[in-house]
């Protein structure tokens, strides 16, 4: 008889190594969505035990608490309970406690009994315990809990071998009536009782070594330090915006070369007419012009994703949390704002540690001033076509140093935005607190981050694949349509409505420097901002005829100004952004008012950026 | 026997055991029963040995403080929510 599935659910504090063992026992057989009603991500995995069980495991939130203080804790909660909208009360629940400090989660193990689910402790990340000669009695920790305990080394091959036959030892024996849940929300008496009960346990049960992490202090020493610890992240940050610009570029030229041609295929192999434009200029140079920043993407999220596994961005955010004050910001606001680097959607989504709502309110606001990946292909082009690529002072290059200003430009403005909200808008401001676990540095995993990777870099493609795909359609339908009177010199695209659309928002953008073409590629711009780039390909390939196959960047050199090159940078610092950002604010914030605020400031702020730098630029002769 | 004061007052390097909770004390923007469960749940207890290990920059602050074997980081008006001896 085949038996149904059995639902595991993952709780434990933060920092214990849920998600490693996540990432153990399901590999990539992982489902990313939300849960219904919130953004709270939902990741869901599957796999298969020693006795051929089909198993789902939910990660939930870590939480150190059920009490549920913020929308995170309150899936947690909500989940163990059964109460979820949707979801299936878990067969079982995976305790999972970093081994090495088993206090604040044994204490919420204690919390966790009360809601009657059959439960296993899992002692994760045994093998370091060990080694610090920390020494657990895991038999006498069994029956003191009353809960079967088990070790794991959720990074090593078969280190959670134990588990999974303990799993299906104990799914074999579930009883059909579940055990009373007598979960309520402790006082703070019960939960000081139950520290209390904990720390007897622990005392009695597991020998603890007087000796410290001293790889972890030593680190610390520097990384922590007041003046030392903020110059080494202003270094990582500046090898990060390097690396992005520089690394990349060899991949990103042979996917330009692939791509190229792939279209210069399609030009020889078809004959000349619409199917031909539509494949080569609309499909292939469109798609593959912002495919080609796959590369950057990739290289900004490993730099994340290894800050984070490695333990790091918990010590950013010490670092730059008052000086982050100054400006109005929670400490807490720094992770979310580091990851509106990457994208602005999951940085939003973010700021739901955030438990303050209007420290959440002021980042989420801010959080889209961040230079995101999809701006990377902007700048990248521009750059590349405007700035000279030499080296000053023998090592930093040139392009990568105006990045880095172009970076430290957004930094700033949301520095200034974020303290004139707190200026005007939230005056009776009393700041929230700021408490956060400095975890033990983990030396960071390459299972991990690739899955990671991986997982954002699919979500890219797919994006490529519709929302950029379909823009792109568009936009060579309507630099096509209608076609141009048989007989005529002008370029074909003169006659298009691309050009027609164009140039009657021309005007307005004339001020700051933007031709036709310009404004038509900011339009799609809105849907994903690297589609600007591809519609500025695709426009100036179609107006350009027979060179179509030649390089965006060399044309634009052609046909752009500096001063406009420059402007354009400067609208991209703020670029009302995209559709989809919007969208999260909206949902996040469960108001349109805030999402039209973020759009107008961001429009306002765009347009004066590069009002001021196309007429300053102009002024010292670069018109 | 050592006289006790907040730990919000200590400086780098001290040394101690907590002797007790006393949230309204602290000026926190949390409330006082808030504050307190959230200092226990991060391990903050009677008798627990912390020791001060770092400083922010400005005006030193917040503080990392070691709680027996983890490491919290908490700014000093909630760290004088733990009177310390």
């Amino acid at each position: 008889m085949e038996l149904p599935l059995l639902h595991l659910a993952l709780v434990g504090t933060p920092n214990s190594g849920k998600t490693s063992l996540f990432n153990a026992l399901t590999g990539s057989r992982q489902k990313v969505a939300n849960y219904p009603g919130v953004t709270v991500e939902r990741k869901e995995g599957f796999f298969v035990t020693p006795l051929g069980r089909q198993v789902s495991v939910v990660d939930l939130p870590g939480t150190y608490s059920l009490r549920g203080r913020s929308p995170d804790e309150e899936i947690t909660r909500d989940f163990v309970l059964g109460k979820a909208s949707g979801e299936i009360l878990p067969d079982l629940v995976l305790c999972v406690a970093d081994s090495t400090n088993l206090r604040l989660t044994i204490r919420l193990l204690l919390e966790l009994k009360r809601t009657g689910r059959p439960m296993i402790l899992v002692l994760n990340m045994f093998d370091i315990a060990s080694r610090r000669g920390v020494s657990v009695d895991v038999n006498r920790l069994a029956k003191e809990l009353g809960v079967p305990v088990v070790t794991s080394i959720a990074v090593r091959k078969g280190g959670t071998a134990d588990l999974l036959a303990l799993t299906d030892e104990i799914s074999a024996k579930i009883p059909a009536e579940p055990s009373e849940n007598t979960w309520r929300a402790l006082s703070v008496a019960e939960l000081r009782a139950a520290q209390r009960e904990a720390d007897r346990i622990i005392a009695d049960c597991v020998s603890l070594p007087a000796r410290p992490d001293t790889l972890t202090s030593r680190i610390d020493a520097v990384v922590l330090h007041p003046v030392g610890g903020l110059i080494v992240l202003a270094a990582i940050l500046f090898v990060m915006f390097q690396a992005v610009f520089a690394w990349a570029q060899p991949l990103m030229e042979l996917l330009q070369s692939g791509f190229d041609a792939l279209g210069d295929f399609v030009h020889a192999t078809l004959p000349a007419g619409l199917l031909q434009s539509f494949l080569q200029n609309g499909v292939i140079s469109g798609v593959g012009s912002v495919i080609v920043f796959l590369p950057q993407i990739i290289i900004i999220f490993l730099f994340i994703l290894l800050l984070e596994d490695f333990g790091y961005m918990a010590r950013a955010a010490f670092l730059m949390d008052r000086i982050m004050g100054g400006a109005g910001l929670h400490g807490r606001a720094f992770i979310p704002l580091l990851s509106s680097f990457a994208c602005a959607i999951p940085g939003i989504m973010a700021t739901r540690v955030i438990d303050n709502k209007r420290d959440r309110l002021t980042t989420i606001l801010i959080a889209p001033l961040m230079t995101c990946s999809a701006r990377i292909p902007v700048y990248t082009l521009i750059i590349s076509a405007f700035i000279p690529a030499k080296d000053i002072g023998g090592f930093i290059n040139l392009q990568g140093l105006v990045m880095f200003g172009l970076y430290a430009a957004g930094i700033t403005s949301a520095l200034v935005v974020s303290f004139l909200i707190k200026f005007f808008m939230l005056r009776d401001y009393a700041p929230a607190p700021f408490m956060l676990e400095l975890p033990d540095y983990k030396v960071p995993r390459l299972k991990s981050i690739a899955i990671g990777i991986y997982t954002r870099a699919k979500m890219f493609l797919q994006r490529a694949g519709t929302t950029i795909f379909s823009m792109m359609v568009l936009i060579w339908f309507l630099a096509s349509f209608p076609q141009p009177p048989a007989g005529t010199t002008e370029p074909a695209i003169d006659f298009s409505l691309a050009a027609i659309i164009g140039k009657a928002i021309a005007p307005l953008l004339a001020p700051v420097g933007f031709n036709w073409q310009i404004a038509v590629a900011l339009i799609p711009g809105m849907a994903a901002r690297e589609v600007a780039v591809a519609a500025l390909g695709t426009v100036y390939a179609i107006e350009g005829g027979k060179e179509a196959a030649e390089q965006i960047g060399q044309v634009l050199a052609t046909k752009w100004s500096l001063a406009t090159a420059l402007s354009m940078l400067a609208w991209y610092i703020f670029a009302p952004q995209c559709a989809s950002t919007l969208a999260v604010i909206r949902r996040e914030t469960g108001s349109w008012t805030w999402m039209a605020v973020t759009f107008s400031y961001m429009l306002v702020l765009a347009y004066a950026a590069s009002l001021l730098t196309y007429n300053v630029a102009v002024a010292l002769g670069a018109g | 026997m050592r006289r006790e004061m907040p730990l919000g007052l200590a400086q780098r390097g001290y040394t101690g055991v907590i002797q007790h909770l006393s949230a309204k004390d602290a000026g926190s923007a949390l409330s006082d029963i808030e504050l307190e469960s959230r200092l226990i749940e991060l391990g903050f207890v009677e008798g627990a040995r912390v020791e001060v290990l770092h400083e922010g920059l400005v005006r030193r602050d917040p503080i990392a403080v070691r709680v027996d074997n983890i490491t919290i980081a908490v700014r000093r008006r909630e760290a004088m929510a733990i009177i310390v001896a």
